[in-house]
């Protein structure tokens, strides 16, 4: 298998099955791993990184979790190679910038993915589509000891894993949940909701992680403590708040459905129809319209749309994603073309029936 | 002696403060010493908050190591402190004692209680007890002076005088240990301040 497959298949976080799959997107873990005395690689010399990146090489291929996978330096991938991994979450836009002596490797279901030499020697991502933590972190447990048994991960019993940023020593666990919450965008509740969240001491960020954000009604909610909790309770914790959030836009799509039916079909009938007959469209109208369409869907408005189509748009109609479909690179008016091209082929070839709507 | 600033009152606090080895003194009655340790409380809080996560030396008024380097990668403290990074997982012992402050603001505690690797238990307990030890071995005498100095700090605040002569006197007697730090330098690289009550 090779990158340029991975455009055919829809990523498993994005089939949009798996618990509360019509307000959670998906469910992700990361660990930061590194190895003892080696420098953390902002730190490191190129001779120290492969050195990282060999040893991790080997590794892997004695995992059973990481049978059949994909392994690239990023120096061997173009821009849009690499552009095309940062919008499937695969990896980090920060790895993507600095591909010297930095590795992924990932498995073809993209449930797994290694970054090598990122900020850390090793970030393990797992992501699952829907509310699926647990799933989520067995399999990165698993794939964890998998790899201390290679490799003697950095650790101290008082600190625990030992990271280049203290934001990160502990358990050395990121998790993150992304939401779709347009009706709580819609009534303005969210600022409540995001403010609760940050008292709790988890930060909210936009569709593309750190440092991006929060744009149009996607939200990443993680923990921001790593330290002197369990893993299970970070992830307990996360949960209960996350269960929270989904009860609150749940109940705000129930109350705007009751008063504001008719209001709420015409907007999203609208999105639907400037979707499917748009010529030109940017990426920034495109996710503004999905998230309705995909409201639209999780509320019975619209039918005959599967969610994993619309969830598969969102990032087909991505910069990275038009080039890789076109094989060819595109300035931005083309992209704002093929893109309104994309959404009409893949919308038409649906049989939505209006009169279903009451 | 009269307040230098209202030149009014009965000066009663007398405040000496030490800025890269400039020496000034100020002697303050009780309404004019308030406002000054808010003004000082203020100028606190915004450069604390500018500093930034990794400038958390100030905070507890300690003499920042920056030269302190790590022997495994020769990072050292002030790097740290430039790039918000360690250099390695051996930084962690060299910088301990200034990291666990700053892990504790992070996360609130500096005990780890999750996941411990399979067969990592027994290597590492030896060189990880050592962690807590090398900050406490270096919490002697130097460091002994250097919280007590803190925590006068925090007395004087507070305007718990008593408490502040209390620590102001365990202070002198450190000081005047032949084991102890060379006083003239320790006090004088500070840039922390010092008030005294005098009766």
């Amino acid at each position: 298998m090779k990158l340029d497959d991975l455009i055919n298949q829809v990523s498993e976080w994005l089939r949009g099955t798996g618990s509360d799959s019509d307000i959670v997107i998906s469910s992700r873990i990361r660990l930061a791993r590194n190895f003892t005395g080696i420098p953390f690689p902002h730190w490191a010399n190129k001779e120290q990184e492969n050195k990282v990146i060999e040893q991790v090489k080997a590794g892997i291929s004695q995992s059973a979790h990481l049978k059949n996978s994909l392994f690239f330096m990023l120096s061997d991938l173009d821009n849009i190679d690499k552009q095309f991994l940062v919008e499937r979450h695969l990896m980090s836009h920060e790895h993507a910038t600095h591909p010297d002596t930095k590795a992924i490797c990932l498995t073809s279901n993209e449930v797994i993915s290694i970054m090598i030499n990122e900020e850390d020697h090793l970030r393990i991502q797992v992501m699952k589509s829907g509310f699926d933590l647990d799933d989520a972190w067995q399999i990165i447990n698993k794939l964890d000891d998998d790899l201390s048994n290679n490799f003697p991960f950095a650790f101290s019993k008082e600190l625990g894993y030992l990271t280049a940023c203290p934001t990160n020593t502990g358990t050395a666990m990121r998790v993150s949940i992304m939401l779709h919450l347009p009706v709580l965008v819609m009534t303005r509740q969210i600022d409540r909701v995001l403010d609760a969240i940050a008292k709790l001491s988890f930060t909210t960020r936009g569709l593309y992680g750190e440092g991006t954000q929060a744009s149009g009604n996607f939200f990443q909610i993680s923990n921001q403590v790593s330290l002197g909790q369990k893993e299970e309770e970070i992830l307990d914790k996360l949960k209960g708040v996350i269960r929270q959030i989904i009860d609150q836009e749940k109940t705000a799509r129930q109350a705007l459905l009751s008063k504001h039916k008719h209001m709420l079909e015409d907007k999203i009938w609208r999105s639907y129809g400037t979707l499917i007959n748009a010529h030109i469209i940017t990426s920034q109208e495109t996710v503004e319209l999905l998230s309705m369409l995909r409201l639209g869907q999780d509320l019975g408005i619209i039918k005959g749309l599967e969610r994993y189509l619309i969830n598969e748009l969102f990032i087909l109609t991505q910069p990275a994603h038009l080039q890789q479909i076109e094989k060819k690179k595109l300035n931005p008016q083309e992209r704002d073309i093929k893109r309104a091209e994309l959404i009409r082929e893949k919308l038409s070839i649906k049989k939505i029936n209006k009169d279903n709507t009451n | 002696m009269l307040c230098d600033v209202c030149g009014k009152n009965q000066a009663t606090v007398h405040l000496t403060e030490i800025v890269d080895e400039q020496m000034t003194e100020l002697h303050l009655c009780e309404g004019c010493a308030k406002q000054k340790s808010m003004q000082m409380e203020q100028q606190f809080g915004l450069s604390d908050l500018l500093a930034g996560l990794a400038d958390f030396g100030k905070h507890t008024g300690e003499i920042e190591p920056l030269k302190l380097k790590c022997p495994n990668c020769n990072l050292t403290y002030e790097d740290f402190k430039k790039i918000g990074r360690l250099g390695c997982s051996s930084c962690y012992s060299t910088f301990i004692r200034y990291l666990l402050p700053l892990l504790k603001r992070i996360h609130g505690t500096t005990v780890h209680t999750g996941k411990v690797p399979k067969g990592a238990a027994v290597g590492v307990s030896a060189a990880d007890s050592s962690f807590r030890k090398t900050a406490e071995t270096t919490s002697s005498p130097k460091n002994d002076m250097l919280e007590l100095k803190t925590k006068l700090q925090e007395a004087v605040r507070l305007e718990n005088f008593e408490e502040a002569a209390k620590l102001r006197d365990k202070l002198k007697e450190l000081e005047n240990k032949p084991s102890g730090v060379s006083k003239n330098k320790a006090p004088a690289r500070e840039s922390s301040r010092r008030k005294k009550e005098q009766g």
